[in-house]
């Protein structure tokens, strides 16, 4: 593969951010999409995280850390003025009952078809740990996923079927790469931006599933 | 006079069996009991079933009783963590039993279990490798699978203050499970930063009401950071 200029892990992150319209809800997934936070600049969003927290505000200042006020990837974050605490049942039914207007998750795998594969390589003598992945992919009322168009050995994220154990079944809305922007639709991955230095070709050579100009 | 605390820990965690099935309360380190825990592993009880979010951090808490190999089983979310090297090996060694449950699924099976609710019909989990062998039903279009409620011998959990008859208030994201939990067990056990006189709680703001909570033990920890003085 030739070196072609395309998007960094910020750079994505600041793409999704466009894309959330001020007075979501929003829960960021641990890892990449927590970056989201820091492009979402002076629109009032509200950051869920499935501990207990809604209103979540960014990193505190050194020495300012509390070891009570966490998120997800157990970070000390703070919490915005009119932010807001609840116990983890509460939580989960603002995700399973479809308060959650988005949430941006990472993958392992996304198919034609928006099955998400993200918890779970299944490999021999992995633990298996889900979190709240399963109950964010379907729960939310968007699915963003961000990921690399390719593993690091150069093959497809997007897949005719995952592989890898499932979190979630036609789940997935739009996807993320540092390649292209791509909405699920009914009739397959259709092509809304190519955000790196590529022809609609060459994308489609990459990807492992037809895609939809 | 009714009058739930404890003077020690040692006297708060007395009476917990072999085999019993034990809820912690945390998410990582936030809400942690540990000071209960080590209470927990002080009275040798053996053959333990721990409900928790996580399984251990470190070597204290939660991964101080794995290590001690008091426990049979752990019903978690998400066991494996940067620093989860106690229950890694004890699991990697067939040691000890592990069943994974969505995060939500966990939370609401604990609710349901405190709720008084046979079983729930969740769309989490559907058609994954941790829905397999469970029943499933179609309601108004959209798959669930059926979720049992997860009861629990005791509840360890940690809030921030108690009164004597159990109303407890929490601080911060170290609420998470303890309201649940306390809920769903025979017995909830609380730790807690200060004992307050009756009344010194907001009734608009106790998150747990006492009836939720059989004992309640003030732990001397180092003072709460700073930004601990609202609740």
């Amino acid at each position: 593969m030739t070196a072609m200029k395309k998007l960094s892990r910020n750079e994505m992150a600041q793409r999704v951010a466009e894309d959330i319209a001020e007075g979501s809800y929003v829960n960021l997934g641990i890892g990449v999409p927590t970056l989201v936070a820091n492009y979402l600049g002076d629109k009032e969003v509200f950051l869920h995280s499935e501990n207990g927290v809604l209103g979540m505000g960014p990193s505190p200042a050194a020495g300012e850390e509390d070891d009570d006020l966490i998120n997800a990837g157990k970070q000390h974050v703070t919490l915005l003025t009119g932010g807001a605490f609840f116990h983890h049942a509460d939580s989960f039914s603002m995700m399973r009952g479809g308060h959650i207007d988005i949430a941006v998750l990472g993958a392992f795998q996304v198919s034609v078809k928006g099955d998400l594969a993200n918890w779970h390589t299944g490999a021999e003598g992995s633990i298996p740990a889900v979190g709240g992945a399963m109950d964010l992919a379907t729960g939310a009322r968007q699915v963003f996923v961000m990921m690399d168009h390719l593993t690091k050995t150069g093959e497809s994220k997007l897949v005719p079927e995952c592989t890898y154990p499932l979190t979630g079944i036609a789940c997935v809305s739009r996807i993320y790469t540092d390649l292209a922007i791509l909405d699920v639709t009914s009739e397959g991955l259709k092509v809304r931006e190519i955000v790196a230095d590529i022809t609609f070709e060459a994308l489609q050579e990459l990807s492992g599933v037809p895609l939809i100009g | 006079m009714i009058n739930k605390t404890f003077d020690s820990i040692a006297a708060a965690v007395e009476g917990i069996a072999d085999g019993s099935v034990i809820m912690v309360g945390g998410f990582g380190t936030a809400g942690m009991p540990s000071e209960l825990v080590d209470g927990v592993i002080a009275g040798g009880a053996r053959d333990l079933t721990i409900i928790s979010n996580n399984a251990g951090n470190g070597d204290l808490g939660l991964a101080a009783l794995l290590k001690a190999g008091s426990v049979r089983k752990v019903i978690c979310s998400f066991p494996r963590q940067s620093d989860s090297y106690v229950f890694d090996e004890l699991y990697r060694a067939g040691k000890v039993e592990l069943e994974v449950v969505p995060q939500g699924n966990l939370a609401e099976r604990i609710r349901a279990a405190g709720s008084g609710i046979g079983a729930f019909f969740s769309p989490t989990g559907y058609g994954t490798l941790l829905a397999e062998g469970k029943e499933t039903r179609v309601i108004d279009g959209v798959n669930y699978v059926l979720e049992m409620p997860l009861h629990a011998d005791v509840a360890l959990i940690k809030a921030y203050k108690g009164d004597r008859w159990g109303n407890l208030v929490y601080r911060k994201a170290a609420r998470n499970f303890g309201p649940i939990m306390a809920m769903a067990a025979k017995t909830a056990i609380a730790q807690v930063n200060e004992i307050v006189e009756l009344g010194a709680l907001d009734p608009e703001h106790i998150i747990t009401p006492g009836i939720f909570v059989q004992r309640v033990v003030a732990v001397s920890c180092a003072a709460a950071p700073s930004s601990a003085k609202a609740v």
